[in-house]
């Protein structure tokens, strides 16, 4: 998913440390973070997922406006399978799921920075799978720039279409 | 707090537990943060009904959270270089998780010691969620 403007915020990053249960003060108390060695707030490891909220065509956020797949009234509240979505983002039984996640940090992120990320598809494979049936790998590299065009994360995601639901041991 | 190279060696383990009965309201939080609204971890109607699910279930990318928060807490803030995960099994609400760092090896890098860890967060039955690897900076 590319994203061409996801500037980081200091508040976008204290939410996001709370949602993850993590109390560290160097994401939220600037005094607190002058006195550590990064020497200023900086967020998160997996912080920069959070893109996704800067990328205007994620399949996987209500659009306003637009018919929303989760439940409203019904079970789902729209008729139509989300097919236009990429594959990795499509939800349902036999369904997208996130299978791998990896980040290389060439420096961590602090507010104010201004970020955009380019996107390739990486490598596909195909398995059988103990409990979903036939699995569908597919790799996609995602390289984050900062303002001044250096490269601040690369990040690799493997997402992986499933025939059916992941059953349970 | 980071670690020196010193105070460890191949073989440690490390771990803390990074959640305690996760909870559904935690995981709409991690939504809201992340942007990942997909309806399987929050919408129990639509989880259940039309994805075929038992429950709904966490974000894997909030185990990877959880875990890197282990690191963080462990190695020191803006130690990390390197940092990967596979999501091997669901994460449900009510799940306790303990993150553990096996250190594999200490190594020098740029002028630095380096550690590679391997990762691993297990639930309460001992099950393992995710697995991975991770590399830090260390002092001297």
């Amino acid at each position: 998913m590319p994203v061409e403007r996801f500037p980081v915020e200091a508040g976008h990053i204290m939410l996001f440390a709370r949602s993850v249960g993590d109390a560290n003060q160097i994401y939220y108390d600037e005094n607190y973070a002058k006195g550590t060695e990064p020497g200023g707030i900086i967020a998160p490891p997996t912080f920069v997922q959070a893109s996704a909220q800067f990328d205007p065509d994620y399949g996987l956020r209500p659009k306003i406006g637009q018919k929303w797949f989760g439940s409203g009234a019904n079970p789902t509240g729209s008729n139509v399978p989300p097919v236009d979505e990429p594959e990795q983002q499509r939800a349902g039984g036999g369904s997208g799921l996130h299978a791998e996640q990896h980040y290389e940090y060439h420096r961590h992120l602090k507010p104010g920075d201004v970020l955009r990320s380019v996107s390739r598809p990486g490598e596909s494979w195909e398995r059988e799978g103990r409990r979903a049936g036939k699995l569908i790998f597919s790799e996609s590299i995602t390289e984050y720039y900062d303002q001044n065009n250096e490269l601040v994360i690369t990040a690799r995601s493997v997402g992986v279409r499933t025939e059916r639901p992941v059953q349970q041991d | 707090m980071p670690v020196k190279a010193s105070s460890i060696k191949v073989g440690d383990v490390h771990e803390e537990v990074v959640c305690n009965d996760l909870s559904r309201t935690q995981i709409v939080q991690y939504a809201g943060t992340s942007g990942d609204y997909n309806p399987l971890h929050t919408d129990e109607v639509f989880a259940t009904k039309i994805a075929g699910y038992p429950t709904a279930f966490a974000h894997g990318m909030l185990t990877m959270g959880m875990t890197g928060k282990m690191l963080t807490n462990w190695l020191g803030d803006g130690r990390l270089t390197k940092f990967g995960v596979r999501f091997v099994s669901q994460v449900f609400p009510g799940d306790t998780l303990t993150a553990k760092a096996t250190v594999k090896e200490i190594r020098q890098e740029n002028g630095g010691p380096v550690v590679d860890l391997e990762l691993s967060t297990v639930n309460q039955e001992g099950k393992e969620v995710v697995t991975g690897q991770a590399s830090a900076r260390l002092d001297p």
